[in-house]
This record gives C-alpha cells, sequence and structure tokens, in this order.
C-alpha cells in the first residue's frame, strides 16, 4: 500500500510544490542515494561526507545494528554476524549459493523435499535462504531493509522532509522472486517504491541526458555480485530496450576469490576459520583494487593462528586467474546483440557501469570485442543512482513536461508447467513491459472448484532446468463438467518486471480468487508479521494506522479525480458528471469519520465510477499524441 | 491472433490504432513513432501518482500497445494478421499442405542445420542464416504483390505460411548459435 506523505487529511497539498523523490542504488557491495535538486541530479552525503554506503550490515549484541562502513570494519572480528553481498541471496535458495566462501550459518526453511513439479505431491515451496545471527533468523530481505532504512533517514534529513517515493534499481538480469524480494524489503523500511529500474537503463538515462546523442548503445554493467549486459536505443528522450542479458552471480566478488584461492594456495596454511576467511577475503578485494593502477600488490596478513601471509600478487598473474571470468562476461554480450538483431557495427557507444569495470583487463577485453573505446566519463559507482534519481524526479511529479520515456523488457521467458515436466513458453524473453498474454485452461474432473499453475522462468525446456517462480492457486472456479469449463488466465508483467496472474471462467464470466505461493519469497503473512513487529503491536495502534492510511489513500484519490474533472469534464455527459460527484460526496465525508472499512468501500466505489472517465481521458490523449499535438501532462 | 480486446482499441485492429493502412507493406518508420507516442501516452510511468482507474486504463492501454506493435513490425505476424482481418487463419489445422519444391529445402535446410550442428560449425550456420533471410525477403516481396496489390487471398497465405516456417527456422538457428557459442 502506497504510504503517500501528506501531514492532514482534508488540506490539500500544493499541486506544484516539489516532491522529494530519491533514485536508490541497492548495489552487492555499496549502496547509494541520489536525487534532484534545481534540476541537477547528485548522490547524498552521509555526515561523514561519504557518497557510499557499504551494504555491510551487523547485527549487534544490545540489540542494534550497524549498517556500512562500522559494520564494514568489523566484519572480520564478527563474520557470522555480518552481513556482506546479501543481494546475492535475495530470492535464492540455499542449494543455489556457493557457501564455500561465506562464513555465515545459513538456515534453509524449506521442508525438506526439492520436488520442483507441481504434478508430483506435495509441492513444497522451497523458500528464500535465512541466516541465523545473534538477532534471530534473518533472510536478504529484512538485511537489505536496514540498508534502505539507513540511505531513507540520510535523504530525509538531507532533504529535510519525508520522501514521497523512491526508485529502487536492481540488475537487469534479475528474476521475478529476486525483484519481489527488492520491493518487499523496500516495503520493510518505509518506502515507497515509484519504480523498480533496471540498472543499465538507469546508467543509460544518466548517460543519455548528459551526452544527449541518439543511437544504439550497450550497457555493460560489472557489478559485486551481478553482471548486466543491455542493448539500448536512445532517440528523442524515449529509451528503448532492445534486449537484455547478463548473470546474476558473476561480479567483482568472484574476482576477489580467485585471489582468495591463489593465497591459500601459495601459502599452505591450514583450513581458515570464519573470522580468517573474512580477513583474507578483504584482502584480496583490496589487492585487486590496487591492482588497477599498481603493476605489483602486496598482500600480508596475520592469521588468527599466527600464521603470517606475505605475498606479491602481480597484475599479469591476477589477469591470467581470472582470464575465464573476463570471458564469462563476453557470453551474454553476445546473446544480447543477437537477439537484438544486431552486429558490433551497429552500436555507437559503450558504457562502462559498476566499480568492477574500474579493472583494466576489463576495459580491454570490452575494447576489444566492440572494436571502440568505452565511455567512462561518469563515475561507475554513482552513475546508477544518477540515473534512478532522475526518473524518480519524474514519475514523483516534478517535470511538468515529461520527456523522457523508459522501455524496458522482460529479461528471461515466463513459462507454464505442462504435462511430462515441461516448460510451455507464454511471454518470451525481452518482451517489451508491460506485456500481457492469456492462455485458455479447462477442468478435467467434474465439479472442479480449483486449480494449479505452476510458473517459471528461464529460456530451457525442462522444468528442472528453469527457475520455479510461484504457484498460483486459482479458487472459486464455478461447478461444471470436466472438460466444459474455460478458463481464461492472463499472465501480466508491469512495468517494475513483475508477474500477476488473474483468471475467469469464460461461460459463466465468474473471476477466480487467486492465491500467490512464491517458491522463493516471503509471503503476504510474514511481511505483514515484520511490518507489525517493527511499529509495536498495539492493537489500538494498529487500528489508528488502518484509519490514517485509508484516509491518506481517499484525499489523494479524491484530489486526483478533481483534477480530472477540471481538465475533463468536457469528455462526460450530464449524469456522468453527477454520478462521480456523488460517489465524491460520499467519499469526503465518510473520510471525516472513524470508520476505516467505511472509508474504503467509499475509496472503492469512486473508483469504479470512474473507470469510464479513465477510458476516455486515455482515448483522447492517445488522439492527440497521435495527431502530433503535444500531450498535456495530467496535472494531478 | 488473440487481441486482448481491451483498452483503446475494442473494436479496433491493430492498424486503427497506430493510424495505418491495413497492408503488408507498411511504413516502419511511421509505425515506430505513432507506437512512441502512445506510449507516451499511455505508458505506466506516466500514471505512478494517478487513481487506480487510470492506473488500469494505462496497463491496457500500453499493453495492447506492444502487443499491436509486435505484431505488426514483424512480417510473418504482419501477414498472418492481414489474412486474419479477412477472414483467412494462415496457420489452420485444415491448410497443411505444402508445395514440393519447399519441402524439400525445408529438408535440405535442416540437413545442413545438423550437419553444422554435429561440427560445432558456427560460421556454417551464420551463412545458413544469411541465405534464409534472403529467401525471407523474396517472400515478402512476393506478399506486397499478392496481399496488397493483386488481392490474391491464396497466394497470399501460400506465401505467409512459408514466411511463418522460414521465421521459426531462423528462430532455431540463432538459438543454435548461441548454445554453440557457450
Amino acid at each position: 500500500m502506497a504510504l503517500l506523505q501528506i501531514s492532514e487529511p482534508g488540506q490539500s497539498a500544493a499541486p506544484h510544490q516539489h516532491k522529494l523523490a530519491v533514485g536508490i542504488d541497492l548495489g552487492t557491495t555499496n549502496s547509494l542515494v541520489a536525487t534532484v535538486r534545481s534540476g541537477m541530479s547528485s548522490v547524498l552525503i552521509d555526515d561523514d561526507g561519504h557518497a557510499l554506503l557499504p551494504s555491510v550490515v551487523r547485527y549487534l549484541a544490545d540489540g542494534n545494528v550497524d549498517v556500512g562502513y562500522e559494520a564494514q570494519a568489523a566484519q572480520s572480528i564478527d563474520p557470522a554476524n555480518t552481513i556482506v553481498s546479501a543481494k546475492r541471496f535475495m530470492g535464492r535458495s540455499l542449494a543455489e549459493i556457493d557457501v564455500s566462501t561465506q562464513p555465515y550459518h545459513f538456515v534453509e526453511n524449506a521442508s525438506g523435499t526439492e520436488k520442483q513439479s507441481a504434478s508430483e505431491k506435495p509441492f513444497e515451496t522451497k523458500k528464500m535462504v535465512r541466516i541465523q545471527t545473534r538477532a534471530g533468523v534473518k533472510s536478504a530481505v529484512e538485511i537489505s531493509a536496514e540498508i534502505l532504512k539507513s540511505l531513507k533517514t540520510r535523504a530525509e534529513k538531507s532533504l529535510g522532509g519525508e520522501l514521497v517515493g523512491a526508485v529502487i534499481t536492481v540488475p537487469a538480469y534479475f528474476d521475478d522472486a529476486q525483484r519481489q524480494a527488492t520491493k518487499d524489503a523496500a516495503r520493510l523500511a518505509g518506502l515507497n517504491v515509484l519504480r523498480l529500474l533496471n540498472e543499465p537503463t538507469a546508467a543509460a538515462v544518466a548517460y543519455g541526458l548528459d551526452n544527449n546523442v541518439a543511437g544504439t548503445y550497450v550497457i555493460y554493467d560489472l557489478g559485486g555480485g551481478t553482471f548486466d549486459v543491455s542493448i539500448l536505443k536512445l532517440s528523442k528522450g524515449v529509451f528503448e530496450v532492445l534486449s537484455t542479458n547478463g548473470d546474476s552471480a558473476l561480479g567483482g566478488d568472484d574476482f576477489d576469490r580467485r585471489i582468495f584461492c591463489w593465497l591459500l594456495e601459495q601459502s599452505h596454511c591450514k583450513p581458515l576459520n570464519a573470522n580468517d576467511t573474512r580477513l583474507l577475503l578483504t584482502k584480496a578485494r583490496e589487492a585487486k583494487e590496487w591492482l588497477t593502477d599498481h603493476a605489483n600488490a602486496q598482500i600480508t596478513s596475520v592469521l588468527s593462528t599466527g600464521e603470517v601471509i606475505d605475498l606479491t600478487l602481480s597484475a599479469k598473474k591476477f589477469n591470467e586467474l581470472t582470464q575465464t571470468l573476463v570471458a564469462k562476461t563476453l557470453n551474454p554480450t553476445k546473446k544480447a546483440l543477437r537477439d537484438a538483431d544486431l552486429s558490433i557495427d551497429d552500436i555507437k557507444g559503450v558504457v562502462m557501469v559498476g566499480g568492477a569495470t574500474r579493472m583494466p583487463q576489463i576495459r580491454l577485453a570490452v575494447a576489444d570485442f566492440f572494436k571502440q573505446t568505452p565511455l567512462t566519463n561518469l563515475d561507475p559507482d554513482k552513475v546508477v543512482a544518477l540515473g534512478a534519481a532522475i526518473q524518480a524526479n519524474t514519475l514523483a511529479g516534478n517535470k511538468s513536461d515529461a520527456d523522457l520515456l523508459l522501455l524496458d523488457v522482460i529479461p528471461l521467458s515466463l513459462g507454464l508447467e505442462t504435462m511430462g515436466g515441461l516448460v510451455e513458453k507464454v511471454i518470451p524473453r525481452n518482451s517489451t513491459l508491460p506485456i500481457a498474454r492469456a492462455q485458455e485452461f479447462t477442468t478435467f474432473k467434474d465439479g472442479q472448484t480449483a486449480m494449479s499453475i505452476h510458473v517459471l522462468q528461464g529460456e530451457r525446456e525442462l522444468v528442472s532446468d528453469c527457475r520455479s517462480l510461484a504457484k498460483f492457486e486459482l479458487r472459486g472456479i464455478p461447478p461444471l463438467v470436466a472438460g466444459s469449463a474455460r478458463i481464461r488466465v492472463t499472465f501480466t508483467v508491469d512495468a517494475d518486471g513483475l508477474l500477476s496472474v488473474s483468471a475467469r471462467e469464460m461461460t459463466t464470466n465468474i473471476e477466480a480468487n487467486i492465491v500467490v505461493k512464491p517458491s522463493y519469497g516471503l509471503s503476504e503473512e510474514q511481511i505483514l508479521t515484520m511490518l507489525q513487529s517493527s511499529f509495536g503491536a498495539a492493537e489500538t495502534d494498529k487500528q489508528a494506522r488502518a484509519l490514517a492510511e485509508a484516509k491518506v489513500e481517499a484525499t489523494s484519490l479524491i484530489l486526483a479525480i478533481e483534477a480530472a474533472l477540471q481538465q475533463d469534464s468536457a469528455l462526460l455527459t450530464q449524469s456522468e458528471i453527477e454520478s462521480i460527484l456523488a460517489a465524491l460526496a460520499d467519499l469526503k465525508t465518510l473520510s471525516n469519520g472513524q470508520d476505516s472499512q467505511a472509508i474504503h468501500q467509499a475509496t472503492e466505489a469512486l473508483n469504479v465510477a470512474t473507470e469510464a472517465f479513465a477510458a476516455k481521458r486515455m482515448d483522447a490523449s492517445v488522439s492527440r499524441a497521435l495527431s502530433g499535438k503535444s500531450v498535456e501532462s495530467l496535472d494531478l | 491472433m488473440s487481441a486482448l480486446n481491451t483498452g483503446i482499441a475494442d473494436n479496433h485492429t491493430y492498424f486503427e490504432l497506430f493510424g495505418l493502412t491495413p497492408q503488408f507493406n507498411l511504413d516502419l518508420a511511421k509505425l515506430e513513432s505513432n507506437y512512441r507516442s502512445i506510449q507516451s501516452a499511455s505508458h505506466p510511468d506516466r500514471f505512478v501518482t494517478a487513481s487506480p482507474a487510470e492506473k488500469l486504463r494505462s496497463m491496457q492501454t500500453a499493453t495492447l500497445a506492444n502487443e499491436a506493435y509486435q505484431a505488426l513490425k514483424n512480417p510473418a505476424s504482419r501477414a498472418q494478421y492481414l489474412l486474419a482481418l479477412q477472414g483467412v487463419d494462415a496457420i489452420a489445422e485444415t491448410n497443411t499442405a505444402m508445395p514440393a519444391d519447399f519441402l524439400m529445402q525445408q529438408m535440405e535446410w535442416r540437413e545442413a542445420i545438423d550437419d553444422a550442428r554435429q561440427a560445432k560449425n558456427i560460421d556454417a550456420l551464420d551463412s545458413l542464416l544469411a541465405e534464409i533471410q534472403q529467401e525471407s525477403r523474396a517472400l515478402q516481396a512476393r506478399l506486397v504483390d499478392s496481399i496488397d496489390d493483386k488481392k490474391n487471398l491464396a497466394l497470399a497465405t501460400d506465401a505467409t505460411r512459408k514466411l511463418i516456417f522460414i521465421d521459426k527456422v531462423c528462430a532455431d538457428i540463432k538459438q543454435l548459435i548461441a548454445r554453440l557459442e557457450e
């Protein structure tokens, strides 16, 4: 539910007041928050002048939580409770994680069985992996929420007010489970998500508006834990993603790991404990960064056993150790080009994003592949946040002439499980969003009132080779003779890249009730429990909050409808206007009362009453756009 | 071709949605430009702070625009759609007969693909792809003639089915190349 920041219901917000919105880069290694002020996008710094917030969260003995540099400093002394790179665990099960160098106590929440196929009984939800800390069992969602909370506090302090919303970036190659996990984390942090934005697209926005040259660009984004390559076409303020590919488990961390393994081999030390593992990984990262500008890196360290590590790593050796990783980034790159039907000759520029692209061998490999020098004029650590802030500014409604349009795509195909453990593709990868597809099903038993649909994401043909997203249970199907029901299931992927499902039985026109069981996510109940525990459990508090939320929702709808009527009442007949005004008056009266249920109902009634109006406004808006006249912004 | 029948084009065709004359020889630049105009007006990003009714309409319109754009942009699906508008289902079950020479060519292509796959010869696949795309362009020229100029449904259906077939072969080759490159 959107928590819009309006102080008193009934008080109309000044329509042209600048709305505080930010862009957040929730990175594997570092996170940032940026905003647009006076037309300029800039990263917000903390009290110590830092722009970057290390994505490190430490759970302390006194119940507090450290986020950022403080937590990072403690990672070698308290590795089990200091979580680094939590992004790598978002929407993932234990089986999908390389635990060999992780010092955490992982807990799997599954009931044990690893069956993927819905046709085998019983289907167990696998659940996202969690970590046992001194503060309890934590999922990547909760850990990420701490990082987001920290950035939210920084932003509100810096900007002197409450945020209307945030655009949060995700790797383009994140699947539905990983995206949903990100949105859940934002919700726990009390952030209203305006849009989940793909990191390469965000970078393109920052570069595009900076350089302002039309053409087809490749965004090569190598972060701490993820790799994305996107191909975008820029023209007249429209950023159209042509294709995207990547590896959501490949990043700078893997380069650190190669150095780490080399250190173990060369030093012949005994098997390491958690503290020493974290210590050496940190040294490995420092060496990697040092080698960006130097020919040799000295790695010295004293382990807890007293053993001394003292080795010199040359840039040449480092390149040798990590050659295959670099090559691994080129495969998705080739695939993205093929999917877009392009060759390297069609590419106007290659943009480097992500701290890991500072490595000289990466820049060389990319320059060699594309036969051109990549663009690096914007800080690769900040460019994503800057682009996200630009979009946040537009989406929040600050720009009166909304000239920026981002057309993004779904990175992985969506499919359904069919007989024999096969996947039938319903929505192909690289389809422009939003997209919807309908599929018809029927019942196989007389009187069957429920049905289960297993949705997966991936390019392979077998269920076992794709990622299980969720099981959608359709209930309330009208009982009919087997095979005569025509259940039309519509799969919709929104602009955030998130899937929703609706179903209708066509002969009776009855809408089915859908219960979603995510395979790797938190259920709605779990999230609500977490939210409530963070607010405190008093019953009266809950009711007061529910009432406040209902009033805020009502007020924003009233404002929107009044503005719409002011602009476009000419599209309506007198009686249509009157019925809308009646519903408006009803809602206004009730929203001054204390009955949140009644307010919800009246809000819904007003929504329904204005559906036809919304349709007419859209028709008019599209006609105007097609006839070449400028599209007037909706004064909301 | 299932249009979702929602949004601005209730009872309108994809061509009407974009303000284009229904024909195979399409002004692609105009299609793209009009598609962008519609998205500018209807994309969900424009309605982030709007009422739920407007958000719903936005989703329906933007989704439809994407579907219609993809259908008209691709020559095979455009041809199929044009025939559907005239009541002809190009890929209906009753329509399975293909001319012998076309079947022969398909077999030759399939054999060439298999040989290349076994030999892991990506270059051979690339040149095969180029050859087939050439054939596709020839078919498209024939479609302009049969659908737009002569309005000969039988010839148009024949050419459309071949084009759809060829489209699939090209997609398979591309997928195979991608796998071999791994």
